[in-house]
């Protein structure tokens, strides 16, 4: 399903931080949103989400508006999020954290199966307590839990922070897979070269709002084009 | 060190150890220490269901309800309810009034506790001076609600001819009752634990003490969660108001306020949210209320507040703080 | 204007329902004869400056604190012991309440440091265990306190009842109307220093915490060094007010000087006159008394004119008048948080601006 956002603003507190956000996320691709510290990109799917609450401007997955739902709604509605801070939660098991993803009660060993591919540690430490898995390992279990049932649109905020180069071809690989599988995805990434790999579309953000979209690799060749959009720290990131 | 070793921090709970060996020599007397300790049990166990709906709703909302005591009263005056049309005689009917006024003590709880939360609480989500005051005018409501319905003279609440009377071993009596309250305080905590551990719900409420937000975006309903741990939470003050009730032989409207002290004692020595940590504060403040009480009754009340400041220098967050929240 | 630290009520009909129970404070012993009036007229001095210099805890400073009046307490304990001990005199209230105002402040110190560094509620759960262990050692020291039964203690010469110092205006001023003036004016000079207090550069700093605490920690505010301070100053305030009652009654027991209703009386207060406005507390005292004294009676008229029907006695009974205050005080914590001042301050400031 398409994701849509039209002229979304978000306030914080005070502050206005989304001035006015507009872009798509076309259904069955991976579009990445790209952008400076502070840009506002975790603000953008944190709003998706319906963590803030959009002032003005409507958000829709397909026909569905999603901005004014609550963050249950959003989800029910088919939206899996992986927050930057990963937010597992670290009381429960490995288990017990994927369970609670898995909303319909039961987990489908051949779905765990697929997952456990990417990320095997997951299977090793099953039963462990989250809170005692390594930083990577809370990043791959965050992940799992976006992925533990199928849903439309996968909301996915720096997923490599932290991961071995190894850990990394098998985000890549997996996120390729979730696609074909027809899920649309919607990437904040500051890696450049797995936004070059797996994005089809990009956004790039910028004090609040969307100051280029297009083809990822159309970017990807641009040098001019990415020092211009990004700055120059993102080379310094491959 | 691997992942899933956890380094049992076992110390907390031997702090009732500590203060029974440092208070046995004092009192002297062994049949004395053993029926104060049976005493101190059996009013732990009281304590702690009554304080535990507290700590977890407190643990999953940051709500703190100052009128919890409130709660305990309309507990134990469901059950002089009950009590006034129960048969009794014999031993089946008399453990049938008995479950009887318990579930009568939960329902009516936990019935006031959803209109509370909805009416008071969810108003003030997140504020917590608005909460204090919101939920201090709450209690006085209740109370002054008990005094007008019930009278202003404290009602008879006897237990039941069952439950009266001891066991004797030698020269060490021990109160049925109290084994009864002791025997039903930690079946509710194991059943507690087994909710938190093993139930759809219960990992839901783990995990929301953790990170509310997150378990909106797993896509379930924090505040339909939070109403249902505030109504469980009312119906365990009820049904620990009916046990202290049946243990003063009476239900009077200001009970609640009185034990709500020791409640707030017992759930900031445990550690705020802390289930266990709520178990151990609650034998903690009955095993020193019970020891000074006998030492220097005077001075029980005291010695339980510098026991929560001894526990807090040691431990400013409780015996079983919280995870990174 | 110096007086008032630059900060009067905003707007005329706050300014004037401030003055108006000022001025009947001052004129009760001249307008009103017989003994009724001048025990209300002190109970609302003395509940305007406790209630005043608790605002400054929950409305300025954002926290709840249920020891506020054990400090009132150990004020009048103080006064009544020591007069009770070394017999009536001026030299043993004195020091009667110099006692309690170091006790107060050594209490307030030790709650302060103990259980202000976490959040705000955990400061109220301790301090309403602490304040309720004192209220109950206080009636089981019998030797000490006088126990339950509190103590009745003499006051000098120059404040009994039957000390005349001749008419004025047709009144016979007498050492209870020299007491009630004593009360008054040491009333009126607490509030002028707490008003003081709230407009110096530290009342300024309470405001900044409580608006946002962590804005504050990082401009570099020690955050649990000012809350302290701001609950020892308040609790000597309070504990001067608990000795200046003390004098007026003569006596002291649990019932009249620790007991957790005159904590809800002053939380009722504070709320309902308007938290964060000093003047509220002022104002909230005076609507708050003269209801509890009189409203009483017309609540009990209408039990007495609903007694055929179920329940409803019951509920009007004038013993339940809590009840009322309690649905009462839901409401406006509810639907007017600001309190008859702030709402009327409120009110003056829209006009201004449109
Ligand atoms: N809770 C908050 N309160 C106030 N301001 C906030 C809050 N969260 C974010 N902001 C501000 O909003 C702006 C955008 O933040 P956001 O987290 O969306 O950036 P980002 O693009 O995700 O940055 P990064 O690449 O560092 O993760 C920043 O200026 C930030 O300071
Ligand atoms: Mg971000």
């Amino acid at each position: 399903m398409n994701l849509t956002l039209d002229g979304v603003h978000t306030h914080i507190g005070r502050y206005h931080i989304l001035q006015g956000v507009d872009f798509q996320a076309p259904a069955g691709l991976t579009t990445m949103l790209l952008g400076r510290n502070g840009a506002g990109k975790t603000t953008t799917l944190r709003t998706i989400m319906g963590l803030w609450r959009a002032s003005r401007g409507a958000i829709r997955l397909g026909e569905r508006r999603l901005d004014g739902a609550r963050a249950s709604d959003v989800a029910r509605a088919g939206v899996a999020y992986v927050p930057e801070t990963m937010a597992i939660f670290s009381d429960l098991s490995v288990r017990e954290n994927l369970l609670l993803a898995a909303r319909a009660g039961a987990m489908d060993e051949a779905r765990l199966d697929w997952i456990f591919g990417f990320f095997p540690a997951l299977k090793t430490f099953w039963a462990s307590r989250a809170g005692s898995l390594s930083g990577g390992q809370k990043q791959m279990l965050s992940i799992a839990r976006a992925l533990i049932e199928p849903r439309p649109l996968l909301l996915i905020d720096e997923p490599t922070k932290g991961l071995a180069p190894a850990i990394i071809d098998g985000l890549i690989a997996c996120l390729k897979d979730v696609k074909e599988r027809g899920a649309t995805i919607l990437l904040v990434e500051q890696n450049f070269r797995v936004a070059r790999e797996v994005g089809d579309r990009v956004a790039v953000m910028d004090n609040g709002r969307i100051v280029h979209a297009g083809e990822m690799a159309a970017l990807a060749e641009d040098a001019e084009l990415q020092g211009r959009l990004l700055g120059l720290s993102l080379d310094s990131h491959q | 060190m691997t992942p899933g070793a956890r380094r049992p921090d076992l110390l907390p709970a031997l702090t009732p150890l500590i203060v029974a060996a440092i208070a046995a020599p004092f009192i002297g007397s062994l049949p004395t220490f053993v029926t104060l300790t049976v005493a101190s049990l059996a009013m732990g166990a009281m304590l702690f269901v009554m304080a535990s709906g507290l700590t977890l709703a407190f643990g999953l909302m940051d709500v703190l309800n100052f009128g919890h005591g409130a709660f305990i009263a309309v507990g134990a005056f469901a059950a002089t309810v009950v009590y006034q049309f129960a048969p009794h005689g014999s031993l089946a009917t008399d453990l049938a009034s008995f479950v009887a006024a318990l579930a009568a003590a939960a329902v009516v709880c936990g019935f006031v506790g959803y209109v509370y939360e909805r009416l008071l609480i969810a108003p003030v989500y997140g504020r917590h001076l608005e909460q204090i005051l919101i939920t201090i005018g709450g209690s006085i409501v209740i109370e002054q609600l008990l005094l007008a319905l019930f009278g202003t003279e404290p009602l008879d609440l006897s237990p039941p001819a069952a439950f009266r009377g001891a066991l004797v071993f030698g020269q060490i009596a021990v109160e049925k009752y109290r084994l009864v309250a002791l025997g039903l305080g930690v079946l509710l905590y194991v059943l507690l634990l087994l909710v938190l551990s093993r139930t759809r719900i219960g990992l839901l409420i783990r995990a929301g003490v953790e990170n509310r937000e997150m378990v909106e975006a797993l896509g379930y309903r924090i505040d339909r969660l939070f109403t249902a741990v505030f109504m469980a939470a009312s119906a365990l003050a009820g049904v620990g108001g009916v046990l202290w009730g049946l243990y003063q032989s009476q239900a009077r409207a200001g009970m609640g306020a009185d034990l709500l002290v020791l409640v707030f004692i017992v759930i900031i020595i445990g550690g705020l949210g802390s289930v266990t940590g709520c178990f151990l504060g609650a034998t903690l403040v009955a095993l020193i209320a019970n020891y000074a009480g006998f030492l220097a009754p005077k001075l029980a009340l005291v010695c339980n507040i510098l026991l929560m400041v001894a526990v807090l220098l040691w431990r400013p967050r409780g015996l079983y703080p919280l995870g990174a929240k | 204007m110096r007086l008032l630290s630059g900060d009067p009520p905003r707007g005329w009909p706050a300014r004037a329902l401030v003055v108006l129970v000022a001025l009947a404070l001052a004129a009760t012993p001249l307008l009103f004869h017989g003994a009724k009036p001048l025990e209300v007229a002190e109970k609302i001095c003395v509940m305007a400056a406790l209630a005043a210099s608790y605002d400054v805890l929950l409305g300025y400073t954002g926290i709840v604190s249920f020891a506020h009046v054990m400090f009132f307490g150990v004020g009048a304990y103080g006064v009544g012991l020591a007069s009770y001990a070394l017999g009536p005199g001026w030299g043993a209230m004195a020091l009667g309440l110099a006692g309690g105002l170091a006790l107060s402040a050594a209490l307030a110190l030790a709650i302060g440091l103990f259980s202000l560094r976490v959040q705000a509620i955990f400061f109220a759960m301790v301090t309403l265990a602490v304040a309720y262990a004192f209220n109950v050692l206080a009636s089981q020291l019998p030797d000490l306190t006088g126990g339950e039964d509190g103590r009745s203690f003499r006051v000098p010469e120059l404040l009994r009842p039957g000390h005349h110092f001749g008419h004025w205006l047709g009144t016979a001023v007498t050492g209870r109307t020299l007491t009630y003036y004593l009360v008054l004016a040491g009333a009126a000079a607490l509030f002028l220093v707490l008003l003081r207090i709230v407009n110096s550069p530290f009342g300024r700093v309470l405001q900044a915490i409580r608006e946002n605490p962590l804005r504050a920690e990082a401009l570099g505010y020690r955050i649990v060094f000012h809350r302290t301070l701001a609950v020892i100053v308040t609790a000597l305030v309070a504990a001067f007010v608990g000795g200046l009652d003390a004098m007026w009654l003569r006596y002291v027991g649990p019932d009249t000087a620790l007991s957790f209703s005159i904590q809800i009386d002053v939380l009722v207060i504070v709320v309902i006159g308007g938290r964060g406005t000093l003047y509220g507390a002022v104002v909230g005292a005076a609507v708050f008394v003269i209801a509890e004294n009189y409203l009483r009676a017309l609540i009990g008229a209408a039990a007495t004119a609903t007694a055929d029907l179920p329940l409803l006695p019951n509920l009007l009974h004038p013993d339940r008048w809590l009840l009322w205050l309690g649905v009462l005080f839901i409401l406006a914590v509810r639907f007017a948080p600001r309190g008859i001042v702030g709402e009327l301050q409120r009110r003056h400031d829209e006009g201004r601006r449109s």
